[in-house]
C-alpha cells in the first residue's frame, strides 16, 4: 500500500499545493499538474450535479487500474485529493489530518494569502510527519 | 474623501442613505427582522431590553480556570493582527516595533491583573523592588497568566552587564506562524517583548525589550526575549547591594 501524492485545490480550481510521496506514478511537469487539477475541479462540479435526488457532495473516490483518487471537499470549497494505491485504506483519515494541518499551519499563518500557492515550512513539516515517504505498511 | 464620512464599520448610523426615522422606527422591520410578538405577550407592554451579555469586568478576578480562551481563536486573531500591521509598515523593524507597542498595551493590564490576583488577599501586599525577583516573577507568573506555562529559562548576558534574557522554547503565539525566508529576521514574539517591557516599566525597571529567533536542534521556534536595562536600574541595584 502506498500514498503517491497530495493535491490541494482552491475553490476556483487552481492547484495551490502538490507533493509527491511514494514512487509509482509518472512524474509530470507542474503545468501538467495544474491542468489535471483544473480538470478534476470541473469533473467534480459535474458529479455534484448528477445526483437524481437533490444535492450531492460530488465524487468521493475515483478508481483506476493502478491508483485511487480520494477527494475531500471542505465546507469552504477547498478540495484535498490523495492519490493512493488501490489497497490503501487510510486515505480518508489521512485527508482529514491533512485538512487539520492546513487549518493550523496555513490558515492561521499571517504570511499566507488565501487562494494562493502554499509555501509554508510549517505545513510541509506537518505533511511530512503525517505521510512520510508514502509507504504505509 | 475618506475623512468626510466615518468608516462604515464604525457605526450603522453613518449609513446616510437611511433616514434616522427609518433607523429607530420599529415599523421598518425588514431591516431588523424583529420577530413579531405573539399575541399572548402583548399584555407585557415593555419590550425586552437588549440582550444582556455576561460582562468580562464582572468576572471573578481570581477564577482563572474559566477565563481561558481558545488557542485557535487567538491564533486567528493574532494572524489578523500581524497582517493588519504588516500592511501599514515599511520594513521588518517597523513591524516589530508596532507589534511591541501592541504587546505593551497588554502588558500594562497583565501587571495590574497579576498584582490583584497575587496581593489582593494578602495582609501585607508587597511589590518587587529588586530586579532579579522581578525577572523571576515575569518568567513564571506573567508567562503563566498569559501563555499558561512558565518560560523555559532565564539567562544573563556574559558580555553585557545590563542584558538579561528570557527564553521560550516553543512560544505559543508563533506556533502556527511560518515566516517566509525573505523576512527571516522577523520575530513575531516582539509582541511578547512588548508585554515584558510594559511589566518591567510598570514595576519601575525601564528597559528596552526585543525578541530574537534563536533556533536550536529540537526547538526550531526557540525565541529569546532580550532585556536591555536602563542605566538607572543598574545604579539603583548597586545602591541596594551596599
Amino acid at each position: 500500500m502506498a500514498i503517491y501524492g497530495l493535491w490541494v485545490i482552491n475553490k476556483a480550481g487552481g492547484l495551490v499545493y502538490q507533493r509527491n510521496f511514494a514512487d509509482g506514478l509518472a512524474q509530470l511537469t507542474s503545468n501538467e499538474y495544474l491542468v489535471l487539477a483544473g480538470t478534476l475541479h470541473g469533473i467534480h462540479a459535474i458529479t455534484s450535479r448528477l445526483s437524481p435526488i437533490g444535492s450531492s457532495s460530488g465524487a468521493h473516490v475515483i478508481e483506476g487500474e493502478s491508483l485511487k483518487m480520494t477527494i475531500l471537499l471542505t465546507a469552504t470549497g477547498t478540495k484535498f485529493v490523495l492519490l493512493t494505491s488501490l489497497a490503501e485504506t487510510s486515505a480518508d483519515a489521512v485527508l482529514q489530518k491533512a485538512y487539520e494541518a492546513y487549518s493550523d499551519a496555513v490558515m492561521k499563518n499571517p504570511f499566507y494569502t488565501p487562494e494562493m500557492p502554499i509555501r509554508s515550512e510549517g505545513f510541509d513539516l506537518r505533511i511530512s510527519t503525517l505521510i512520510g515517504d508514502g509507504r504505509t505498511s | 474623501m475618506q475623512h468626510a464620512q466615518p468608516h462604515s464599520r464604525f457605526s450603522v448610523l453613518s449609513n446616510s442613505s437611511l433616514s434616522s426615522a427609518e433607523l429607530i422606527s420599529p415599523a421598518s422591520s425588514t431591516r431588523f427582522s424583529l420577530p413579531s410578538a405573539p399575541s399572548i405577550n402583548t399584555t407585557l407592554a415593555t419590550p425586552k431590553p437588549a440582550l444582556s451579555r455576561p460582562n468580562i469586568y464582572d468576572r471573578n478576578l481570581s477564577k482563572t480556570r474559566t477565563a481561558e480562551v481558545s488557542a485557535s481563536a487567538f491564533a486567528f486573531l493574532f494572524s489578523e493582527v500581524v497582517q493588519y500591521t504588516q500592511k501599514r509598515v515599511s520594513g521588518i523593524n517597523d513591524l516589530e516595533r508596532r507589534l511591541n507597542t501592541l504587546g505593551y498595551r497588554i502588558g500594562t493590564r497583565v501587571l495590574e491583573l497579576m498584582a490583584w490576583r497575587a496581593e489582593s488577599g494578602s495582609k501585607a501586599p508587597k511589590r518587587e523592588v529588586r530586579f532579579l525577583p522581578a525577572l523571576m516573577s515575569i518568567h513564571t507568573q506573567v508567562w503563566k497568566a498569559v501563555f499558561g506555562k512558565p518560560a523555559d529559562a532565564i539567562e544573563k548576558s556574559v558580555s553585557n552587564e545590563d542584558e538579561y534574557m528570557i527564553i521560550d522554547n516553543d512560544p505559543s503565539i508563533e506556533r502556527h506562524i511560518s515566516v517566509p525566508r525573505d523576512m527571516s529576521q522577523l520575530s513575531c514574539s516582539s509582541f511578547t517583548a512588548g508585554i515584558v517591557e510594559a511589566v518591567l516599566d510598570g514595576l519601575g525597571f525601564p528597559a528596552r525589550v526585543t525578541a530574537h529567533n534563536t533556533p536550536v536542534q529540537g526547538h526550531p521556534s526557540r525565541t529569546t526575549i532580550l532585556i536591555k536595562l536602563e542605566k538607572s536600574v543598574l545604579e539603583r541595584e548597586e545602591v541596594f547591594k551596599s
